[in-house]
């Protein structure tokens, strides 16, 4: 499945506090055993907060930076794909900086390949232009599953995810929820969607990593 | 104060304190102060009701270690051994070094002078024992000098207290009516063996004399002044650009601390000017090394910054923080360990955008959820509280600070049914709660409310965490306000 592939994907945020984003990053990047660099821009901090750790479940831990300039956002993440012992790159970039051109995706991309480690970039507030990003997703809350215990309550989470542009798989989406009891991603198809309903969206593929 | 130019003139009565148990408690004093009956040891309340005009200001003791210590080999110009002794004193070790400077006498006048140059008073005293030194420069006459055949007789006319006794043993002999040295020494030695037989050696006379008068060996364990280790280029042309020249410096530094089997943590490049101007680039690392590439790296986009003038004609590269740091063996394939990559890339990271961009989530003890997790410098090491094992629901992001929401329909019990937060109408359409967390009384001020925190669902499914401070008749303020601190998945 395109979401567990080593290599650079973005991922828009459909509302900017929206926080499944991040839910559906860290779920790709579940079985990881090693460190994973995490880096935000100010604008991202202040208006989507930080990782909170008592619910982030990466065993490696957390090395996180935080810059004010996006163009030391890219420098980071490009630093830190150049490193073996890192498990992941996360970055958040606000907005639709002009530091983040082709160019810059296509740097990420490349070294995110070479040294076979995932590579996401979080965007919020931003429209979806040029990139050279090899799998393009658009996250958004949808409300929860039932909760079992609880009828007044929410229960996991469900994102509606849409694969948009890929090289490797084909794009579509998904209703896409998250058992958080075994830690799987749940993919389902959209109903109505005669296009999306055809093969990839399976209920129980497994949460790859 | 002296240093800076502001000392307070002589005459006014001024002291120096230090937190004591109940209250700032006397650390020094001047003369003034002194004579008007203010000793070491009280508390500043009631030397002020003695004196009102008494100036306070707070001592430094660490401040003032350092200093000693930096004097201590300031005072080698005299001879080779010096040492700390306490808090205020220095002993030097001058066996054949006083001819040098003209005889003992001359040399205790040649200290004294230097020492005031400083702006420091001192009480010198030379004797062949530590102890009796002590004694002697603290109880005896100005510049006492003791031959090595008179130290029982110079010795003889001090009180007890110049045997480097402790408080409780000076004052248990004061009763016993031993109040000079000589009286220790003419009581016949078994009866004070008998008494002070389990004493230790600050508190037990008889110790503590048999150190004065040499018959206890005492020896001076000179510390030896570390060379600093430091890779130097001097440029016969002046230029402008010192890149290049960086990594032929690491590569000696890291040859230097090779010899040695010692790493650096940190790293301060000086760059010299012609026209004298000098600027310091420094780098740090996060485990010790001696890797000539990986520290010629942390200076990269570091030296741009730097106003070349008229160009620089000398480079100094000085390791700091050196730790010892033994041979690694590496794998096969010649690759360091996974660890060693990670520590490379928290310096780099930390070298060019700062100690306090690079840092790592560490869960504490703590059940307030902002003091649950804190964030320290990624080139520290850190340590993890333990995790609660059952864990509460928690949210994948916390804001930094809570922001305010503003309630537009609210229930009796539960959460808001409307509010609004960042100009926009929510709605919310589920929720679970309350979760009560109170405020942690052994930290936060007094009158903090606790915290009623409920996990919301909004119309659109955006799943914040809210909380209401305080409780209509908690008595702490008026009406509990709303706030929104994160954000589930």
């Amino acid at each position: 499945m395109a979401c567990g592939s080593r290599t650079f994907a973005d991922v828009f945020a459909a509302t900017a506090p929206d926080a499944g984003v991040v839910g559906f990053v860290l779920a790709s990047l579940q079985n990881q055993t090693r460190p994973v660099l995490w880096v935000q821009d100010h604008l991202s901090v202040a208006e989507a907060g930080g990782p909170y750790l008592p619910a982030v479940s990466l065993s490696g831990g957390i090395l996180r930076v935080r810059l004010n300039r996006p163009t030391d956002v890219l420098q980071a993440m490009e630093d830190g794909l150049g490193c073996s012992a890192l498990g992941g790159v996360i970055g958040e970039i606000w907005g639709e900086p002009p530091a983040l051109s082709f160019t810059a995706t296509k740097r990420l991309a490349l070294r995110s390949e070479h040294n076979a480690i995932p590579c996401w970039l979080v965007r919020r507030g931003g429209t979806a232009n040029l990139s050279a990003a090899r799998n393009r997703w658009r996250v958004a809350s949808l409300p929860s599953t039932p909760n079992v215990y609880d009828a007044k309550a929410p229960g996991d989470p469900r994102w509606r995810v849409e694969l948009f542009r890929s090289r490797s798989a084909q794009p579509g989406t998904w209703i896409v929820s998250h058992d958080r009891a075994s830690d799987r991603l749940h993919f389902s198809a959209v109903s109505g969607d005669g296009a999306v309903a055809a093969s990839h969206g399976a209920v129980g593929e497994r949460a790859p990593g | 104060m002296a240093r800076s130019g502001n000392a307070p003139p002589d005459d006014l009565p001024i002291v120096l304190a230090i937190d004591g148990q109940h209250g700032p408690v006397i650390h020094a004093s001047n003369r003034a102060a002194r004579q008007l009956g203010i000793h070491k040891g009280a508390r500043v309340v009631d030397m002020r009701a003695l004196c009102p005009t008494l100036q306070v200001e707070y001592a430094d003791p660490a401040g003032d270690m350092r200093a000693l210590d930096q004097l201590m080999l300031w005072a080698r110009q005299w001879c080779p051994w010096s040492v700390v002794d306490g808090t205020d004193g220095l002993i030097l070790d001058t066996t054949g070094s006083d001819h040098l400077f003209g005889g003992e006498v001359a040399l205790l006048v040649a200290m004294e002078e230097r020492f005031s140059q400083l702006g420091l008073t001192t009480q010198i005293a030379l004797a062949p024992t530590w102890g009796a030194a002590w004694g002697l420069a603290r109880f005896g006459p100005v510049r006492a000098l003791c031959p090595a055949d008179g130290v029982d007789t110079a010795l003889a006319p001090l009180p007890v207290k110049a045997l480097r006794l402790t408080e409780d043993s000076a004052l248990l002999l004061h009763r016993l009516g031993l109040k000079t040295v000589a009286d220790i020494a003419a009581v016949p030695r078994l009866s004070l063996t008998r008494r002070f037989a389990r004493a230790s050696l600050e508190s037990n006379p008889l110790l503590r004399l048999d150190q004065a008068l040499g018959q206890l060996a005492e020896p001076l364990a000179s510390i030896e002044e570390t060379p600093p280790l430091r890779a130097l280029t001097r440029l016969s042309e002046p230029i402008e650009d010192p890149t290049t020249h960086v990594p032929e410096l690491c590569a000696d530094l890291c040859a230097q601390l090779k010899a040695t089997e010692q790493g650096c943590r940190q790293l301060r490049l000086t760059i010299y000017r012609t026209d004298g101007e000098v600027s310091t680039v420094c780098a740090a690392t996060s485990r010790p090394s001696r890797n000539a590439t990986h520290l010629a790296r942390l200076f990269d986009g570091k030296l741009e910054r730097i106003n070349p003038g008229f160009g620089f004609d000398l480079i100094v590269l000085e390791a700091l923080g050196v730790e010892p740091l033994a041979a690694a063996q590496y794998g096969l394939d010649r690759k360091a360990g996974d660890d060693m990559a990670l520590a490379h890339l928290v310096d780099r990271l930390t070298a060019r955008f700062g100690i306090k961009a690079v840092t790592r989530p560490v869960r504490r003890e703590s059940h307030v959820p902002e003091r649950a997790q804190a964030w320290v410098g990624a080139l520290t090491a850190h340590t993890d509280a333990d995790v609660p094992v059952v864990a509460p629901d928690r949210p994948l992001r916390l804001l930094e600070t809570p922001e305010e929401i503003r309630v537009l329909y609210a229930v009796p019990e539960g959460p808001p049914a409307q509010f609004i937060w960042r100009r926009q109408t929510l709605q919310v359409a589920r929720y679970a709660g309350p979760e009560r967390i109170a405020p942690e009384w052994w930290q936060d001020k007094p009158g903090t409310r606790l915290r009623d925190y409920f996990k919301v669902e909004d119309q659109t499914g955006r799943r914040l965490w809210l909380y209401r401070e305080g409780l209509h008749d908690d008595g702490r303020g008026g009406i509990p306000r709303w706030f929104l601190h994160g954000m589930f998945a």
